[in-house]
């Protein structure tokens, strides 16, 4: 690293990031009730310990198979999960202490986009009511300029305004994600959580509404956390990826790293079990097929989470949980093993 | 591993449904075979029609509302349309597997997985209910279930999404069938656990060479599986080739589209080039190229005839007014 004798900052560091979304040691446990008394048995650690930080700016793409967790953390991020342990700040303020009527105030700052764009609009609103509705929960604007707010805000995401009237049924399901979309971005949000936003949509859809969520980050600077399970498109749209194993981060880096430099067997198993739209590739891939299942989250196993299905396991992974520690910079790995790039 | 023999041919197959907004034209002509022993791939999105097309085959589609409205399917000498229920019932699940997208309610939950595997064996077979046993215990061991013999006993909601698409596998696998027809077999499932049932697959094609329909909305998974794959749009086949074909020189626009708007894992900084508007709706016969409205290439001719399938190369056919190479029109006036 060079080291700078001018008083001038240079903002390359990683440190020097602009973090909007900071969250510490997060946990979210969901108590597991039994008996007549509904005493708690037991708890799915949905997530368990995880310590990341979202910049200003960017896109953070989080992966993991189901049951990793990973909707929990976007849930918990927007408080619409109380964490069970932990820290969460959104621009420095912590939001897990904040009364409910503090966090209100908050909540045009960040928002979400859901996967099921069929259950998450209410089927007997027309689109303009859907839209208009954190307008007019948040009161910032009314009458003609609540109406031409709706319009420009179709207009952004690439529907007609004149379809302003009509119900969510109208609409084919890449059309009412951009409606989701739209009343997202409908406060000015700085900060938005994407929950699988494609996952729902033909593949041919995916693509549009990719592309329209890269347009709005562009032009109105907005951060993302992107939740999905399809790699391929999370290394296409995020500039940092976490992937996520029962609970825990197994590893963070850039994008690029993560796909030509991962470090962790698991990202590396996940990597290679993502088909390729090529024959001539696939004919030559060799495969790192894991055997087994993911264990339930409510008795996960001792040590490293990953050792019941890791090819490399060894003694020691069923004994010591693996420190989560930056093997290379900006590249962050739980795992033993995980060795860095220059050695 | 394929010959060139055909196990099943379809011909100018068409099925509705009546709706009470209106007929839809969910096949609209669709004309193929499978050769013994081949992996055909069937890829498309929801509602072209590439379920309805192979559910109809074995009339395994609801009717009413559906209805088989013209076309033939040979199999085994045989029109599978034309036969009635006690033969229909031999062939399925005899002759010709199925595999579903989700094991869980293609399983029966009451009855243990063992039950369901030995009972087609007794059905389609003259095995006494020992040797029945004996032989889906073995099925079991082959696609993967450890602890086969004890897992017999097991209901289906005692198994993870993984295990039972295997007991789906094993079930289909059960009566030594010539023909499998997959329906998005791993679609429900995680990505790591796609990739167990796919090396599975894999290496029971090699052991047994029985025929495979594999039906996808996923160009990948169907790329390092199929000999030959055909991708269909509003009920009708628009291309299909042998796979490094496809996917080396598409020549319909639509699968030219699909493969630009898929992001690839293998490389970065790509620009994804979506297909513009939505997919087609199927209240109208169509009467001119139900594509025409999203693709680039259109001119006069895309909106008033209907294109038909026509041979472009070896074993690849396409169904459309345009050479994409060159953006001409493909025939002359």
């Amino acid at each position: 690293m060079t080291t700078e004798t001018s008083d001038e900052a240079t903002p390359v560091e990683s440190g020097a990031q602009d973090v909007l979304v900071g969250v510490k040691d997060l946990k979210k446990h969901f108590p597991i009730m039994k008996g007549v008394f509904r005493r708690q048995v037991g708890a799915v650690r949905a997530v368990d310990g995880v310590t990341f930080d979202v910049y200003r700016g960017e896109t953070l793409g989080l992966v993991g198979e189901s049951g990793s967790g990973k909707s929990t953390i976007g849930r918990a991020i927007l408080q619409l999960e109380k964490a069970t342990a932990g820290s969460i700040t959104f621009e420095g303020q912590e939001l897990t202490t904040l009364k409910s009527e503090e966090m209100r105030k908050l909540r045009p700052q960040m928002q979400m986009v859901f996967q099921n764009p069929h259950a998450s609009l209410n089927p007997r609103m027309t689109v303009a009511s859907i839209i208009g509705e954190p307008l007019k929960e948040h009161k910032v604007a009314r009458g003609a300029e609540r109406h031409e707010r709706i319009d420009e805000l179709l207009k952004m995401v690439g529907l007609d305004p004149s379809h302003a009237n009509r119900y969510p049924h109208e609409f084919s399901g890449g059309q009412r994600q951009r409606i989701g979309v739209a009343r997202a971005i409908a406060l000015h949000p700085d900060f938005i959580v994407a929950d699988e936003p494609i996952a729902a949509l033909d593949v041919s859809i995916q693509a549009q509404v990719v592309n329209l969520l890269e347009k709005l980050q562009n032009d109105l600077n907005l951060t993302y956390l992107f939740i999905s399970h399809d790699l391929s498109m999370v290394r296409h749209i995020a500039d940092r990826i976490a992937v996520m194993y029962l609970g825990t981060f197994v590893e963070l880096a850039g994008s690029d790293t993560i796909f030509d430099d991962p470090q962790h067997p698991y990202t590396q198993a996940l990597q290679s079990a993502v088909p390729l739209p090529d024959p001539v590739v696939e004919a030559s891939r060799e495969r790192v097929i894991l055997v087994g299942d993911i264990p339930s989250p409510s008795n996960p196993p001792p040590g490293c989470r990953f050792n019941t299905r890791c090819p490399v396991a060894q003694d020691i992974c069923s004994v010591d949980v693996p420190v989560w520690r930056e093997t290379d910079p900006d590249h962050w790995v739980a795992c033993h093993f995980a060795k860095s790039k220059s050695g | 591993m394929s010959s060139n023999e055909p196990v099943l041919e379809v011909s100018g197959l068409k099925t509705h449904f009546d709706t009470h907004d209106g007929v839809v034209h969910a096949v609209n002509g669709v004309d193929f075979n499978l050769r013994a022993g081949e992996f055909l791939g069937v890829v498309g999105e929801s509602g072209s029609g590439k379920s309805v097309t192979m559910m109809s085959i074995l009339k395994l589609i609801p009717m009413p509302p559906g209805r088989i409205v013209a076309g033939t399917a040979m199999f085994e000498g045989h029109d599978l349309l034309k036969l009635d229920a006690k033969q229909l019932r031999h062939v399925r699940g005899g002759q010709i597997g199925f595999m579903f997208q989700d094991p869980m309610t293609s399983l029966n939950p009451v009855l243990p997985v063992g039950h369901q595997i030995t009972e087609p064996i007794l059905e389609h077979t003259d095995s006494s209910s020992k040797a029945a046993v004996a032989a889906a215990t073995d099925l079991l061991d082959m696609v993967g279930i450890p602890d086969a013999a004890q897992r017999m006993k097991a209901y289906p909601h005692e198994l993870s999404g993984g295990m039972r698409q295997r007991v789906m596998i094993a079930i289909a696998l059960s009566c030594s069938p010539k023909v499998i027809i997959a329906d998005e077999p791993t679609t429900a499932l995680d990505v790591t656990i796609q990739a167990q049932i796919i090396e599975i697959i894999k290496d029971l094609r090699e052991e047994l060479g029985t025929a495979v329909i594999w039906i996808t909305h996923d160009l990948g998974v169907v790329a390092g599986l199929a000999d030959r794959v055909m991708v269909m749009y509003g009920g009708k086949i628009v291309e299909k080739a042998e796979v490094r074909d496809l996917y080396a020189t598409p020549e319909h626009p639509y699968t030219q589209g699909l493969l630009q708007s898929l992001p690839r894992l293998d490389q970065k900084g790509q620009e994804l080039v979506s297909i513009k508007g939505q997919p087609p709706s199927l209240f109208a016969e169509p009467a001119d190229c139900s594509f025409a409205p999203r693709c680039p290439y259109t001119y006069d001719r895309c909106l008033t005839d209907l294109p038909a399938l026509d041979q472009i190369g070896h074993e690849h056919m396409v169904s459309c007014w345009t050479d994409t190479n060159t953006g001409e029109p493909r025939y002359d006036h």
